[in-house]
């Protein structure tokens, strides 16, 4: 009985939380003026045709050209994180060498680097390298483990394997990295999919490198498709359509998320990470 | 004296190395180099194609005199000044509720953790430029409550509030941050704190408060961080208005470099920033090291 104050006030924050959202989907089926005419969510009535609009895009190419552009960033730049990431972490964790305090110390210093800082550098050298408007400059910094959240998190999910597990292993013959593959990663598998799965959404997320690097509409990500159908679109004319694509944007990350929900929490409540 | 490594049998001191080798080259490229390259950038004259030209510590005079420049800092400084303490207080008020061992508790999760999740996400940021049109879903919620709507992107001092609210919507993730470090905490110390008759409030402020105190501030940092650099949003959903109402440091820094092509000015520009919120976050260091001094 006590707790009924609670849960009504837990209950109205999540209600308020997910409002607009629910409210997204409802206005992508409905006319401008039911938009800004009634708070409720639910449409009169569903004409799917919008949807079929909204995936036609008014920018010359599909969504589904504009997914798979976004595929194509995000599917190396997952992989390239993940090993690189381990990597790191695996030496961090496991290892002692000269000027590892140092290089901790780095890692951590880095991860407090303002993203507007170095994109401008990364912008001009790129463009004397003559990769502007490719995917490399999105996607070969993770071969790097520049994320230092990643290996941060993975280090926090080695120390807590005991050693013994490495003694054994090293007994039994495994080198440094058949240890790495057959031993340690199955156990932290958790935290591999966390690193994965944050890198998913981060990437899906991420407005300001494509906008920066990616200059030709056939090259658009997502966001930067999405970014030129509001603006071609401008208020006050056909909004569903730019809603009904903001709501197609919105599903691989919900699916992922939906997916992946269960180790993914629990990799973070681990890790640490935000 | 020869240091010694504690490596397994078999395993060289340089195993390590080789190993965070990945890490030291991309420090060295994509964090030292652009770090390095920003402060020789912001010493010349340059527009990203003619040859830059050696101006010393000119840009870094001209922003005293830029009004654009001393308008957006105060707007960034008031903006995260704003949201860093609700954002933390709204977290941690929300995981503390959820630690009460409720029923249910894993649906409440994620329905705060899913904004956080999509928060970014370019589709969210549309939808909130939606919500706040003047015939939008806040104001029509407002007239229903009895309120006078507001010109959210009319008014300078309500269009940073767009961008707070958005922000502070995506309280998710700094809330599980602090829903681990409130399961970490001991049930025997409040059993304890119970038996000496300290009530529910007193023991959150002796108990909770001071064992959660390092991860508050290390949350505070990552969200101050994460303010002054803000970009996204004003970009996307008000454009910097009205009056530069919401024209951040990171606006800013983006014009002159994309749009303006002063990229001497835009690197002289974001050196400032980093210098600023480095100087912030050292701030908040000593602060805390007093706080935890006082407290001890």
């Amino acid at each position: 009985m006590k707790k009924i104050p609670v849960y009504l006030i837990l209950t109205i924050t999540a209600l308020i939380m997910l409002y607009p959202l629910l409210w997204l989907i409802g206005a992508s089926f409905k006319s401008n003026g039911e938009i800004y005419g009634s708070v409720w969510f639910m449409p009169e009535n569903f004409d799917f045709e919008v949807y079929i609009n909204a995936w036609k895009t008014n920018t010359g190419y599909t969504m589904g050209h504009y997914f798979l552009n976004t595929f194509a960033v995000i599917i190396p730049k997952t992989v390239f994180a993940v090993i690189s990431s381990v990597l790191v972490a695996y030496g961090f964790a496991r290892f002692d060498f000269p000027l590892k305090k140092f290089f901790f110390a780095m890692l951590m210093g880095g991860m407090f680097m303002p993203a507007i800082v170095t994109v401008m550098p990364m912008y001009m050298l790129w463009g004397k390298l003559g990769f502007l408007d490719s995917y490399i400059p999105l996607t070969v910094p993770s071969l790097f483990a520049c994320e230092g959240m990643f290996v941060f998190m993975l280090i926090q999910f080695f120390k807590g394997l005991p050693k013994e597990l490495d003694e054994a292993s090293r007994i039994d013959g495994c080198g440094t990295f058949r240890t790495l593959f057959y031993v340690l990663l199955p156990c932290i598998k958790p935290a591999v999919i966390s690193v994965a799965v944050f890198n998913f959404l981060w990437t899906m997320n991420d407005f300001l490198n494509p906008l920066i690097f990616i200059n030709s509409t056939e090259k658009y990500t997502l966001s930067l498709a999405l970014r030129t159908s509001v603006d071609s679109t401008g208020q006050g004319y056909e909004e569903c359509k730019v809603i009904a694509m903001s709501v197609i944007g919105l599903i691989p990350s919900v699916a992922v998320f939906a997916v992946a929900q269960k180790k993914f929490i629990s990799g973070i409540t681990v890790g640490g990470l935000s | 004296m020869k240091k010694i490594y504690h490596n397994s049998v078999g395993v060289g001191k340089y195993t390590g190395l080789v190993l965070i080798s990945p890490f030291i080259v991309g420090f060295v490229v994509f964090i030292l180099y652009p770090f390095v390259c920003s402060f020789v950038t912001g010493l010349t004259n340059y527009d990203n194609i003619h040859q830059p030209e050696f101006i010393g510590f000119e840009n870094y005079r001209n922003m005293f005199s830029d009004s654009d420049f001393r308008k957006s800092v105060g707007v960034t400084f008031r903006y995260t000044a704003f949201f860093v303490p609700l954002k933390i207080i709204v977290s941690l008020f929300t995981a503390l509720l959820l630690s009460l061992e409720i029923k249910g508790m894993g649906i409440f999760r994620t329905s705060f953790y899913i904004p956080s999740v999509l928060g970014a996400n370019l589709a969210v940021v549309i939808m909130w430029q939606y919500l706040f049109t003047s015939d939008g879903l806040v104001n029509q919620f407002l007239e229903i409550i009895g309120l006078s709507p507001i010109s959210w992107y009319g008014n300078p001092e309500y269009s940073i509030f767009i961008i707070i609210l958005l922000r502070l919507w995506e309280f998710g993730s700094t809330m599980i941050i602090f829903l681990t470090a409130l399961r970490d905490i001991p049930k025997e110390y409040y059993d304890a704190a119970k038996v000496d008759g300290c009530g529910k409030v007193k023991s959150f402020f002796l108990i909770t408060l001071p064992l959660l105190k390092n991860v508050i501030f290390m949350n505070v940092v990552l969200q101050t961080i994460a303010g002054l650099q803000e970009f996204n949003a004003p970009y996307m959903i008000t454009e910097g208005g009205p009056l530069k109402s919401t024209y951040t440091v990171g606006m800013l820094v983006y014009d002159e470099m994309f749009r303006y092509y002063n990229a001497g000015y835009a690197n002289a520009v974001s050196w400032v920033l980093f210098v600023l919120t480095a100087v912030v976050i050292f701030i908040m260091f000593m602060l805390s090291g007093k706080l935890r001094e006082e407290m001890q």
